[in-house]
């Protein structure tokens, strides 16, 4: 923590979005494709805590969007990424639950975060968590990823809000076997949401 | 009466209209849905008894998994 005016000043930019987004917590809601790239990209920017929330477990077919590696196959979820998000940062606190989320466990869960990032894949899940959030929670920032499937139409992909929910996607593409969830488009919705949640953490650096 | 849709100008021959209506009008089909008029988070338990005015700012959003 610095709190020395003079310090602050000799710090280069990234020292100082480091210093301060070590107070901050950002929660994820789902440790797939959307929630394990927007971790990683919250771990890499120094973001000083994460908690984050998954009851699944790592197979092959998640290998081609979400970011786990090979080994870890078989392994929950919600480890496998607090593993790798130490690895990359350990400075990072990161309080992982093995958990289905219920509306109750979001509320448990993610009141002290500062922003909550919806990561579900099913539409049911998104609509649970905002109906939640904009309900019971109304000042938190709620970012969710709607609408990555398939490949190309970069054009496509944008983000928006409403009030206090913002939306990442193309708002579009929905899942199916002939427009399958891929790394590229994937990755930059789930980046998109990190570069939002920075956004927001960042409107009050000094 | 004129309502804001989703960013959107919208007239409509009626003076007032429910929010169901609305989408059954817009052929809004998908299920999973979050809907706001003028801010306020309409749960879906309300879309029949919630009704829509002259210069409402209403916000439709569709919900399609994918994550």
């Amino acid at each position: 923590m610095i709190n020395n005016p003079e310090e602050v000043l000799r710090m280069n930019t990234f020292e100082k979005i480091k210093a301060h987004l070590s107070h901050k917590t950002v929660g994820i809601a789902g440790c797939g494709g959307l929630g394990s790239n927007c971790a990683v990209a919250l771990a890499r920017v120094g973001i000083g805590k994460l908690i984050i929330a998954d009851f699944d477990v790592i197979d092959l077919s998640n290998l081609n969007r979400q970011y786990y590696f090979f080994d870890q196959i078989g392994k929950k979820k919600c480890v496998a990424l607090k593993e790798n998000i130490q690895r990359i940062n350990p400075d990072v606190i990161t309080e992982s639950h093995d958990i289905k989320l219920h509306p109750a466990d979001i509320l448990s869960l993610f009141y002290s975060c500062d922003i909550i990032v919806e990561a579900f894949d099913l539409a049911e899940m998104k609509e649970m968590i905002i109906e939640t959030v904009l309900t019971e929670m109304p000042h938190t920032p709620l970012i969710c990823g709607l609408g990555m499937a398939g490949w190309g139409m970069n054009a496509q992909i944008h983000s928006h809000n409403i009030d206090n929910l913002y939306i990442c996607g193309d708002e579009a593409t929905e899942i199916s076997p002939e427009c399958p969830p891929l790394a590229p488009r994937v990755g930059i919705v789930a980046n998109m949401q990190a570069n939002v949640a920075l956004e927001l953490l960042l409107k009050d650096m000094i | 009466m004129k309502i804001t849709l989703n960013h959107t100008e919208e007239t409509l021959e009626k003076e007032n209209i429910s929010i169901s209506d609305l989408m059954a009008y817009k052929n809004f089909t998908f299920k999973m849905l979050v809907v706001k008029v003028n801010g306020e988070f309409i749960p879906k338990t309300k879309y029949k008894e919630t009704t829509v005015s002259d210069g409402d700012d209403v916000i439709i959003l569709h919900l399609m998994s994918g994550g």
